[in-house]
């Protein structure tokens, strides 16, 4: 039971960052500015870098003889533990931005507070990973800033995508049994513990760039616990995983 | 014969940085430890960023430069922790760096002190994010190029 509760965590971890690593990757090419394209491709390896580390040592401690690529490339979306706010798809720029700054900020807190985990590994991959996120949060926070507080037009689209994402925030917020048992364990913090310090940081931002948050408490949630994600992660799987499944044992 | 650890640091930094080949991988402080353990040689690197694509490739470097040295038995792992910070970078990787026109990292403020081409300290941040992970993108007002700033990290 305790291997698997810590398996379940590094899983979360890992994937959180692989599967919004593998969206912003999506950007390639596409940015709209090319300072910004490679400011977007240099957050996904970033994170994609993160998610080796968490999901070599989640394949180490379930002890089953996988090995990091197994568990990105070779699990389906049941098994996957991500938050429901990464997997939503890119949308237009600015949706991407909101939903980078609403994630960076949690990302953020949970790293910090990680750092002092009593579980060892996972607080050496967390301060690995805490600086690299300092500078994410910085920009997306700066973009949306910006955004908002733009043209007419700019201000309007940020102001959907808050709104758009807004029921996304309470899943990274709220405890569930595998966070509460952690909580017990020592190895990670309650999401509650973060709440405050979430929401005066995002508040901040949104306020410069006059958005307005909305008031609703209405949460969709079932990504983390695996109970049901979005119609969207399977699409961004088979994209992701289509090397690995047509061609089994590739390499290279 | 098994040669002192002194001289396979002088080796290890013959080994240039695969995205920066004027710096080697001592002066950048990816090397962290080079140790005997009976006749079996273990090298400590650590990774820059998490997704550097270069830490395989340096991992791979310094194993084919020990193995030309001769040194049959040895391991190179990998270790996160200490994280690594742009603090371990050698006065003379810095000095390197500038020549080679990146701004070394100044922790002292958020950003170059001047620019690597022209020395003024008329400087513009242009965006965080540059070429490589460990670099941001940054343009000056008097010669007016950009160029390359090694974040802090």
């Amino acid at each position: 039971m305790a291997e698997n509760l810590e398996f379940e965590f590094l899983c979360r971890m890992g994937d959180n960052a692989l599967v919004l690593g593998h969206r912003l990757s999506e950007w390639c090419g596409h940015a709209p500015v090319l300072e910004e394209d490679i400011a977007i491709a240099n957050v996904a390896l970033d994170l994609i870098g993160q998610a080796t580390n968490w999901l070599a040592r989640a394949a180490e401690v379930e002890g089953a003889g996988r090995g990091a690529d197994d568990l990105a490339m070779l699990r389906d979306a049941w098994d996957f533990r991500n938050v429901l706010l990464v997997e939503q798809p890119n949308g237009d720029f600015g949706q991407t931005i909101m939903r980078q700054m609403l994630f960076d900020r949690y990302h953020l807190l949970l790293l910090e507070a990680l750092r002092d985990s009593g579980n060892a590994a996972v607080a050496e991959i967390a301060a690995k990973s805490v600086r690299e996120v300092t500078y994410h949060a910085e920009r997306s926070s700066d973009l949306v800033i910006r955004l908002g507080d733009g043209t007419e037009k700019s201000h309007a689209r940020m102001q959907s995508a808050l709104e758009l994402f807004h029921p996304y925030i309470g899943e990274m917020l709220e405890s569930d049994d595998v966070d509460l048992a952690l909580a017990e364990a020592g190895t990670a913090p309650r999401p509650e513990t973060l709440a405050a310090r979430y929401d005066a940081a995002v508040d901040e931002v949104l306020d410069r760039a006059m958005l307005t948050r909305p008031t609703h408490g209405f949460v969709q949630k079932g990504g983390k616990s695996g109970f049901m994600h979005s119609e969207h992660l399977g699409h961004m799987l088979a994209t992701m995983q289509t090397l690995q499944r047509s061609f089994p044992g590739a390499m290279w | 014969m098994q040669p002192p650890v002194e001289m396979i640091w002088e080796w290890l930094d013959g080994v240039p940085d695969p995205e920066i080949p004027v710096v080697s991988v001592v002066d950048l402080g990816i090397v962290r430890s080079v140790a005997w353990k009976g006749d079996h040689l273990d090298v400590g690197v650590t990774p820059t960023y998490s997704g550097c694509p270069a830490t395989n490739v340096i991992a791979r470097d310094v194993e084919a430069t020990l193995r030309e040295r001769g040194i049959g038995k040895l391991t190179v792992h990998t270790r996160l922790s200490p994280p690594w910070t742009t603090e371990w970078i050698s006065d003379r990787g810095r000095e390197k760096l500038l020549d080679y026109g990146i701004a070394p990292p100044d922790p002292r403020r958020k950003g170059p002190g001047k620019c690597p081409r022209c020395a003024s300290g008329d400087v513009h941040l242009i965006s965080q994010f540059g070429s490589t992970p460990c670099k941001a993108q940054w343009r000056c007002g008097n010669c007016l190029e950009p160029f390359d700033y090694f974040k802090c990290l």
